[in-house]
């Protein structure tokens, strides 16, 4: 099999999936693009089951809080096919009311438990997931702390105020 | 139930055919069992001695380093990741260095380079000696642990002489090492290559032909390899399926596409294959640092750092009569430097696995978001499920031969 690269995993997303696959970039030679809510479980399972990509290694799936954009949530895939050797980096932003994505459990087993930590500090609600309950914290949390709108310390606390260090 | 309770008298106690006999037992093992060796609970269902379900709660030593580490400078993150897989932290310091070095493009010179990876190889060694060791006391055999400890041990002075820190060593910089190695620390590394091979060997003797330590492990936790790659595992308990995935071979960091050696693999992914699987990738890293050792005599002495300014803190007497020094010193330490407004994925072959820094910067000094894929998190999802229909005893060698690490699991 010719070896697979960055732009021949594009064109087979592009073809199939058309506009649906926005925002491509490549930082450090990762292939990184955005898809939908919609979309996002149609594309994990293309690269999965598709006999050119074989995108079967599911790394890690995490969020990230932007809490001045628009959609204030993003989902972040990571994805490996161990075939080809090649990743794959693919985001899906959520709205920051009810953040909501179907749940990839559907292609991997052992995205249950990264989907639960998801959930856990982003709040984020994995649609379908078999046993979306809190894993790290403890279970009669009320928050989500990896948002940016809580603090890391006692916000009352002066001693490591920035402006004591001119920043 | 009740009533064939009632009906049984206080001085004649038979059991009836509605006896609780055939019923179910919760069993809570953990947070705090010997046997587990960490914070694990798995709260199962038994019925006798075979289990029939089970649920594992985790997090009790969480810590939110995730969110620790977006109010921190970067080379203040190493001494975190120090705590996530601690029998082999100097793998996880330096996965953090070369995802920051990725991010800011720093290019080490290979004298650095060479050096880390005896020192990732040596804490390989000390990460899967444990392993292997406390499988042996699990399954009934104690001696075999307390040999390999003393190499252990040995290894713990080599990090000694070259960070001053044994156990969380928060070894090396972002750019390099904080200081050489020096003469003592060569010569211990040379000392552990000649001393190691014979206990290695002394202690595959005990264990691989062993009936009792055969019988204990061969075709226990049998995983094929579509289920755990199904799971997402990674590391030996991955290889032990019979997948050669190996980061440092798909995707070699610190010029590990130089060294020559193999990637051990096994075929039923069963406990005893997976202790074979860490045993012979005991032998490649000692292969691996031997040939470290011979490519660092070709470099030219004395480098240990990239010459990175602005990201190395220089050394505390240029700080005090230098002018430059003192500048870089400041700058570094009140976060001054501008990094790149990206994001980075990086990965090292850790302990258990895939070990992934998943970084997002904001150009500030500290990430703006940093995610850490934890194999042992991932390896340890497939525990409770493939537990049911386990005996007790094989659950617990089981847990062994998983390696999970409770600080790399909660982080």
């Amino acid at each position: 099999m010719a070896k697979l690269d960055n732009q021949t995993v594009l064109q087979h997303l592009q073809t199939r999936f058309t506009d649906h696959i926005q925002q491509v970039s490549e930082p450090y030679g990762l292939l990184t693009i955005e898809t939908d809510t919609t979309h996002i479980l149609e594309v994990l399972e293309f690269l999965k089951t598709d006999n050119n990509l074989l995108f079967g290694y599911l790394t890690d799936i995490t969020a990230v809080h932007y809490p001045e954009l628009e959609k204030e949530f993003a989902v972040v895939y990571h994805v490996h096919s161990l075939v080809n050797n090649i990743r794959i980096r693919i985001k899906v932003f959520l709205d920051g009311n009810y953040p909501a994505i179907p749940t990839a459990t559907v292609l991997w087993n052992g995205a249950n438990w990264m989907e639960r930590e998801t959930y856990d500090f982003y709040g984020i609600q994995f649609v379908g997931h078999p046993d979306l309950r809190r894993i790290l914290n403890v279970d009669d949390m009320e928050v989500f702390p990896m948002r940016k709108e809580y603090p890391l310390e006692d916000p009352n606390k002066v001693d490591k105020k920035d402006y004591f260090f001119g920043r | 139930m009740s009533d064939s309770i009632s009906k049984i008298t206080p001085n004649k106690l038979v059991y009836t055919d509605n006896d609780p006999q055939d019923e179910l037992f919760t069993l809570n093992l953990g947070p705090t069992h010997p046997a587990t060796h960490g914070v694990f609970q798995n709260v199962l269902q038994v019925d006798g001695e075979r289990i029939v379900s089970g649920v594992s709660t985790i997090g009790y030593i969480h810590r939110a380093f995730e969110k620790i580490a977006e109010h921190r400078p970067y080379y203040q993150i190493t001494p975190l990741t120090d705590r996530l897989n601690y029998c082999s932290s100097p793998i996880n310091n330096m996965g953090w260095h070369m995802t920051v070095e990725k991010l800011l493009d720093i290019e080490l010179p290979k004298r650095v380079q060479y050096m880390r990876v005896i020192v990732m190889e040596l804490s390989r060694i000390a990460d899967h000696i444990i392993c292997n060791g406390i499988l042996g006391v699990d399954t009934g055999a104690f001696s075999g642990f307390l040999y390999v400890m003393q190499e252990r041990e040995f290894i713990y002075e080599i990090f000694e002489e070259i960070c001053g820190a044994r156990l969380t060593t928060n070894i090396g910089r972002i750019g390099g090492f904080e200081r050489d190695f020096n003469e003592t620390a060569f010569a211990k590394i040379r000392e552990f290559l000649k001393r190691f091979p014979p206990v290695l060997k002394e202690f595959e003797e005990l264990f691989n032909r062993n009936r009792i330590f055969i019988e204990r492990t061969a075709d226990v936790a049998a995983v094929d390899a579509e289920t755990a790659l199904n799971y997402s595992w990674s590391g030996p308990i991955l290889r032990a399926t019979g997948v050669d995935y190996d980061v440092r071979v798909n995707e070699p960091y610190s010029s590990y596409e130089e060294f020559e050696f193999d990637i051990p693999v096994g075929t039923k992914g069963d406990v005893y294959d997976r202790f074979l699987v860490r045993n012979n990738e005991m032998w490649e890293s000692l292969k691996i640092i031997e040939q470290a050792l011979d490519k660092i005599e070709k470099e030219p002495k004395g480098i240990f750092h990239a010459d990175v300014p602005a990201f190395y803190l220089p050394p505390k007497e240029q700080v005090y009569n230098n002018m430059e020094a003192l500048i870089y010193h400041f700058k570094i330490v009140m976060g001054e430097i501008d990094t790149p407004k990206t994001e980075v994925y990086h990965c090292v072959e850790g302990g258990n696995g895939e070990l992934g820094f998943y970084l997002i910067s904001d150009g500030g000094r500290s990430p703006y978001r940093l995610h850490f894929r934890r194999p042992s998190f991932i390896n340890y999802q497939m525990y409770a499920p493939m537990s049911s229909g386990m005996l007790l005893s094989d659950a617990i060698i089981n847990m062994s031969s998983l390696n999970v690490i409770a600080g790399e699991l909660d982080a």
